[in-house]
């Protein structure tokens, strides 16, 4: 019995130096959260007459991937939510090789400035066993409503590694309410009682994020003068950046073209 | 030879192991199936005592359910192996009961530690060597009051080292220690190439051990088909550990884990479990086939003129 203490401390170190080998790469350690450079003196405030506008469009250059199916047989509930065959809805890519859900950003260049998070709530909803939509952005402190528009139950489960993750039940028609603390890029969102179901959501400390439409364009309104890098993020394409100099008072268009060939890093 | 006492004691024990083994696969079709989070709760599912058996948690409470009986048949087991004695290994098999106890509800407690605080790349991985370590507890048990162990006694002469039990038992802590790697990697706590470096050193054990006891007690039927047996399992298990690996890497791209993936996988496990079994199986039997250090062996028929330097002494039933 004597021996058993002096062997808890080794086991457990063994144990945790194992686990803190992750050989497997995470999303921070390829797309690390953006984060304030800080600056000296006081904090600075936005001037109402300089702030721009940023507008743009995201596309994608050659066919789309062909897409990949969900087989929902095995769950009734979900099935009997679509008229016929469902695809994973990672890509989605309208006329002129528009593309959905693209989360745009600025990654750097913003300084020291504060802002507060809207009251009112970003919704990321469950219906036919999908996220709609797939990825949503918000900022830190804001309030992501989850809806379970379905006739089944959900578990929604948080896989954040910056923010505290979490993991509830939800049951028909009900909605949950959760904030993130923390800055941080593509959490996984994710059902383990329909493991096809997957989403993400950006957490940012400022305001100046868009995520496009179907029509594949974005508008990001009240954006300090300055020199910044703004991240494109696609779940399937990975991210691409560009610098950009916005002068006071103006609006700046900016493309993104993701080509099927390209060197842009892999989504996490 | 005595016959064991308790044989309805021994089937418990074997129904008990069989259905460890059954919790064994419903635990990895509940990794394959990414259902490990598909119930927040713990003890109750959804707030209920039978959640909607939909999805994942049909497998996250089959899980549950059957971890629910293997623990019952466990403190019965415990329990009656308590308050019984056999010819040998009557003090060992109460301790062990008592430990299949202690680490059936330790296991338990971590699987809800797992549900309701996640950390899944220590507490899953965790979670699944502890069932490994209380599968062999099982499997020694089950052994130990089997009516083969009660009635055999020690036969085999070994005088050349390393003795074949201590050959078995290092091999059995290999293998132990590959599974902890495999585990490891499964639940995202380390990427595959311990895994892989600890399949060579698997590979020279099992051969090592098998060599040594087809040379030294290859007469010996029993331990002939336990070696049969760990070279059995462990040849399935490296074609399946193949097959598994070619499953993950075509995984990738999948928006679900499909039947094949499902299959391979926890077949991979499966089969871990069995070559440790096996491996511990032949050590076992080597233990209760060979005597002691401190005893000598003597043949059964005596020669009528005692050579000079012949003889020994007279052991009893030696088992554990």
């Amino acid at each position: 019995m004597s021996k058993i203490p002096r062997f808890q401390p080794l086991v457990f170190s063994v144990i945790f130096l194992f686990a803190s080998c992750n050989a497997k790469p995470t999303a921070e350690t390829a797309n690390p959260a953006p984060t304030a450079e800080p600056a000296p003196g006081p904090i600075p405030t936005l001037d109402p007459s300089t702030l721009s506008t940023l507008l743009g469009s995201v596309t994608l250059d050659g066919p789309a991937p062909p897409p990949r199916p969900i087989d929902m047989s095995t769950e009734p509930a979900c099935a009997q939510a679509h008229s016929g065959p469902v695809n994973f809805p990672d890509v989605l890519a309208g006329p002129g090789g528009a593309l959905d859900d693209v989360v745009i950003y600025v990654r750097s260049g913003l300084g020291n400035y504060h802002f507060s998070a809207p009251a009112s709530p970003v919704l990321l909803d469950q219906k036919g066993c999908l996220y709609q939509p797939q990825v949503v952005a918000l900022m830190t402190g804001q309030r992501l409503e989850i809806r379970n528009s379905d006739a089944t139950v959900h578990n929604i489960h948080s896989l954040a590694r910056r923010n505290p993750p979490w993991n509830k039940s939800q049951s028909e028609g009900a909605a949950i309410f959760e904030s993130f603390p923390r800055p941080e890029l593509a959490i996984p969102l994710v059902c383990n009682v329909h493991p096809w179901m997957r989403g993400y959501a950006f957490v940012f400390d400022n305001p100046y994020f868009a995520v496009t439409t179907a029509s594949g364009n974005f508008s990001i309104p009240k954006l300090p003068p300055g020199t910044y890098t703004v991240e494109a993020w696609h779940q399937r394409f990975g991210t691409l950046d560009q610098s950009i100099t916005i002068a006071p008072h103006s609006t700046v268009s900016l493309s993104f073209v993701f080509h099927l060939h390209s060197s842009a890093s892999p989504s996490p | 030879m005595e016959r064991s006492q308790h044989p309805a004691i021994y089937r418990l024990a074997f129904l008990t192991s069989c259905a460890t083994i059954l919790l064994l696969m419903a635990g990895a079709l509940v990794t394959s199936n990414f259902a490990a989070d598909s119930v927040p709760d713990w003890p109750l599912a959804y707030h209920r005592i039978i959640p909607p058996l939909i999805g994942g948690i049909r497998y996250e409470f089959a899980h549950r359910v059957i971890a629910g009986l293997v623990a019952i048949l466990t403190l019965v087991l415990a329990i009656v192996v308590a308050s019984a004695k056999w010819k040998c290994a009557t003090k060992v098999a109460h301790r062990l009961g008592w430990t299949s106890l202690l680490l059936v509800i330790a296991q338990a407690l971590l699987g809800a530690f797992r549900v309701l605080e996640g950390y899944p790349a220590i507490s899953a991985t965790a979670h699944a060597v502890l069932a490994q370590i209380y599968f062999i507890t099982i499997v020694t048990l089950t052994m130990l009051i089997s009516p083969w162990w009660q009635r055999n006694e020690p036969r085999l002469t070994e005088s050349e080292s390393p003795r074949v039990v201590t050959a078995g038992a290092i091999t059995t802590l290999v293998i132990v220690i590959q599974l902890v790697l495999g585990a490891g990697f499964r639940h995202g706590a380390w990427g595959i190439l311990p895994h892989l470096i600890g399949f060579v050193f698997v590979t020279g054990f099992v051969i090592w051990v098998a060599r040594l006891a087809k040379k030294r007690f290859g007469a010996d039927p029993d331990v002939r088909r336990g070696v049969v047996l760990l070279h059995a399992t462990f040849g399935m298990q490296v074609l399946l550990g193949i097959a598994a690996y070619w499953a993950v890497e075509n995984a990738l791209t999948d928006v679900q884990p499909t039947f094949t993936y499902v299959i391979l996988t926890v077949a991979h496990v499966l089969g871990g479990a069995l070559v440790l079994a096996a491996s511990l199986l032949l050590t076992l039997k080597a233990v209760r086939r060979t005597p002691g250090r401190d005893q000598v062996l003597v043949p059964a028929a005596v020669p009528a003129i005692p050579r000079v330097g012949s003889g020994g002494t007279h052991i009893q039933g030696s088992g554990v």
